[in-house]
């Protein structure tokens, strides 16, 4: 298991290399990458600063791999964060799941991503022509996270 | 009771504060007594009482604001998260 909250962009095949080389057991490999764009909530954004809760983030973010791999079998897990300011286009996040078949790695990168928008304690502000701004949590980010129940597979 | 308390993002800009070290009078039991305790102080502290979906953690777990207080805690207050 990888986690790392970072300023360094990352690079993604070599992330996904590391989860896959030399491991005879992997039949599945299924990552989600988040970016920057360049409109939210109806205002053009020129680029953001991501703050977070040093400690705590690692230490949420494990908790949400753990119960990852209590759901389903995983080979290995990377998570990636990136904090600090970010411009449009560039890689805000890397889930990359690891297992035998893929119905495993894409739900478990899922629920990853879900858990992580809700539970990591990161926080964004945008920069708008209006001036920057805290981004509003959203209820559907609420909604995507609880579909999962707790502890069952979905 | 000491405990350290810190804030972050636009609850730490509204209060003009990062963290501190805070030695609690008797009867702050919960993380909503501290909520209270520091909304006491008013100006700017109010907002704490008012801040919508306030979130807490202690000791870097997020919990609700029922949860206790002791000793020597970390306690944090945040708005809801907004990563990924």
């Amino acid at each position: 298991m990888k986690i790392a909250v970072q300023e360094a962009d990352f690079d993604v095949g070599a992330e996904l290399a590391a989860l896959t080389r030399g491991q005879p057991a992997v039949g599945a490999c299924a990552s989600f990458v988040g970016y920057v764009r360049d409109r939210n909530d109806g205002a053009a954004v020129a680029a953001m600063t991501l703050e977070h809760y040093p400690g705590m983030t690692e230490k949420a973010l494990a908790a949400i791999v753990d119960e990852a791999r209590g759901r389903w079998d995983l080979l290995d897990v990377t998570v990636i964060h990136r904090i600090g300011r970010l411009d449009i286009g560039d890689q805000i996040v890397l889930v990359a799941v690891t297992s035998a078949h893929r119905g495993e790695a894409f739900a478990a990168c899922e629920f990853i991503m879900d858990y992580l928008k809700t539970r990591a304690p990161f926080w964004k502000r945008e920069e708008t022509p209006e001036g920057a701004r805290w981004v509003d949590a959203r209820e559907t980010d609420d909604a995507a996270a609880g579909r999962w129940g707790e502890g069952g597979r979905r | 009771m000491t405990v350290t308390v810190l804030y972050f993002a636009a609850l730490k800009e509204a209060l003009g504060a990062s963290s501190e070290s805070l030695a609690l009078p008797a009867g702050v039991a919960t993380v909503a007594d501290l909520r209270a305790h520091l909304a006491a102080r008013g100006e700017a502290w109010g907002q704490l009482a008012s801040f919508k979906n306030l979130r807490c953690a202690v000791n870097q777990d997020m919990v609700p604001l029922t949860a206790a207080v002791k000793e020597g805690d970390e306690v944090a207050f945040f708005p809801p998260v907004t990563g990924g």
